[in-house]
């Protein structure tokens, strides 16, 4: 009996003929915050519509430690909380309210209840809000009572469809710190369009494209690839690509932004030095020299924009 | 987990204004009949000579009531329970729901269970506006026990009908508008049918099965069909629900 918290197996959804996700198949385990990224149209919302049962896959099947949700959905239910892309607000209700529904829903106990939606309230920040009318707070806010909704009964598997959409840096920041938290007990899967909060909060990364998955491992893995074997060089006196290039190690050059080389250095050689000493003999006015870090998102756009690479990290 | 839903549909009925209107204008609408009863019992009883044309006050004023009581539900349960499902289709609040542990038959009754508790405000109403004039005269409360439960039934068989047509459309002035015609449909059909008293479809009409509770008569027959008519929109109900989750 393994025990992941999350386990997808050959998740499928046809919309008569077309694949909307296509053979989709992922785990997770206790403690661990995944990041899913995806173009739009890619099947982001799709597939987690299928995780939380809102949703009958075609094919494949979805277990949530170890409860398979279309045998057995209000067990398997009892354990996620949901936020999906539209909040799903009763807008007529206060937030006391509101949370109190969620809370009953939820099969918390009815001693439990009041206690429950205090805590809630406190993790999201909305304390000051209780009275208020959902349909009188602003998106912000509306955003964390979304994000209340899913944890109120602590589930074991939380699971938020652009958590962050519509809030301000502020709260942005404290609703991160607070994934990280949940992250830490349970088991936390994030969808977003923003790359540097999954690289800031999540330490498992998917990248779906056209219903398929076409990366899916850790975030050092994704980065360490496109790194290694580039390097970052700023002249003052630019010289001629095909100076650089004749040095000895040295397979590729190229001109980036801000009057910067890329250098990519053939397989094992070391011309760091070598460059240090032609900059100086030449004059190029040497100032910076350092390794390539190729960014989240130039690691997503080469993976959802050309022909996707199936990478599996070990 | 069936109340905890009745509850949040009751809450949600008098959180907008639309709950509070319709029971004002239905509380209002009845009061006035009664009071016209009341008021020409005495002018009209006084007139009529023959013992068989002499009727308690019980039920004379309660014909006036109860009679435009079934008709005047035709309007406003399609009005309310319009929203109970494509309100949150229009909302997209049914993942909610649909992600809680819940299952689709506990989220349709708990449902109508909400709605059938409203409405059965009303009917409560009458029934105690009636019993007070047991200070002045002996009531009939067996006849008023008949109708309440006649009343109860249809009530709640226009709501599941209403339900279900909720159930069809994220639109719900479209439910409130078809709920309506079907409703209406229903009601008349004996009036269609009146040349052939065998007729089958004759015997689906709402008004020949609520007539016999309107005399005061509890008829096993009436409440299985009451009974059966319920049951089988709520479960197109739940069949359609769990079509959109299947089909998305």
């Amino acid at each position: 009996m393994n025990n992941f918290t999350v386990e997808a197996i050959e998740l499928t959804r046809l919309y008569g003929g077309r694949a909307a996700v296509s053979d989709v198949s992922f785990n997770l385990a206790k403690g661990q915050v995944l990041g899913f990224l995806g173009p739009n149209g890619a099947g982001k919302s799709t597939t987690m519509k299928m995780l939380t049962g809102n949703l009958a896959p075609s094919l494949g099947s979805v277990k949530i430690c170890g409860i398979d949700m279309m045998e057995n959905p209000k067990e398997a239910k009892k354990l996620i909380g949901y936020l999906p892309e539209m909040r799903p607000l009763y807008k007529e209700f206060t937030v006391d309210e509101y949370l109190t529904v969620a809370a009953r829903l939820h099969n918390v106990e009815r001693k439990q209840i009041k206690n429950a939606v205090e805590i809630a309230k406190e993790r999201c920040g909305l304390g000051h809000m209780s009275k208020r009318l959902i349909e009188n707070l602003s998106n912000g806010y509306q955003q964390r009572v979304g994000i209340a909704q899913a944890i109120i009964h602590n589930p074991m598997v939380v699971i938020l469809d652009e958590p962050t959409v519509g809030l301000d840096p502020v709260q942005i920041r404290d609703i991160r710190a607070l994934i990280k938290e949940i992250g830490q007990e349970h088991s936390v899967i994030v969808s977003t369009h923003i790359l540097p909060e999954v690289e800031m909060v999540c330490d498992h990364v998917q990248i779906i494209d056209q219903g398929k998955l076409v990366f899916n491992g850790d975030i050092d893995v994704l980065k360490r690839q496109r790194m290694g074997n580039k390097l970052l060089v700023g002249f003052n006196k630019l010289p001629e690509l095909a100076d650089v290039a004749k040095i000895k190690g040295v397979a590729e050059v190229e001109l980036a932004d801000n009057n910067m080389m890329r250098i990519r250095i053939e397989e094992g050689a070391e011309p760091h030095e070598a460059i240090v000493k032609a900059a100086v003999k030449n004059g190029w006015g040497l100032y910076q020299i350092a390794p390539d870090q190729t960014s989240l998102e130039d690691v997503f756009i080469q993976l959802t924009y050309q022909d996707g690479v199936q990478e599996q990290a070990a | 987990m069936i109340l905890s839903i009745a509850r949040k549909e009751l809450k949600s009925m008098f959180a907008s204004p639309m709950g509070w209107i319709i029971l004002a204008l239905l509380m209002f609408a009845f009061g006035t009949y009664y009071l016209n009863g009341v008021n020409n019992y005495f002018e009209v009883m006084s007139g009529s000579i023959r013992p068989a044309e002499r009727y308690g006050v019980t039920q004379f004023v309660g014909q006036n009531v109860y009679g435009l009581a079934s008709f005047i539900m035709l309007f406003a349960v399609p009005l309310l329970s319009m929203r109970l499902i494509s309100e949150e289709r229009r909302n997209q609040t049914l993942p909610f729901l649909f992600s809680a542990p819940l299952s689709i038959i506990e989220i349709v009754v708990g449902k109508f269970v909400g709605l059938v508790t409203f409405l059965s405000i009303l009917i409560v109403y009458i029934a105690i506006m009636l019993s007070t004039l047991n200070l002045w005269s002996e009531i009939d409360f067996g006849y008023i026990l008949a109708n309440s439960f006649g009343l109860f039934l249809l009530l709640a068989s226009f709501s599941a009908l209403g339900l279900y047509f909720s159930s069809l459309t994220s639109q719900p002035v479209v439910a409130a508008i078809f709920s309506f015609i079907a409703l209406f449909v229903l009601m008349i059909l004996d009036r269609f049918f009146a040349g052939d008293p065998s007729s089958t479809m004759a015997q689906l009409s709402f008004m020949k099965h609520f007539q016999s509770f309107a005399a005061g008569l509890i008829d096993t027959a009436d409440i299985v069909y009451f009974l059966l008519f319920i049951l089988t929109f709520l479960i197109l109900t739940i069949r359609r629900l769990d079509a959109d989750r299947l089909r998305g």
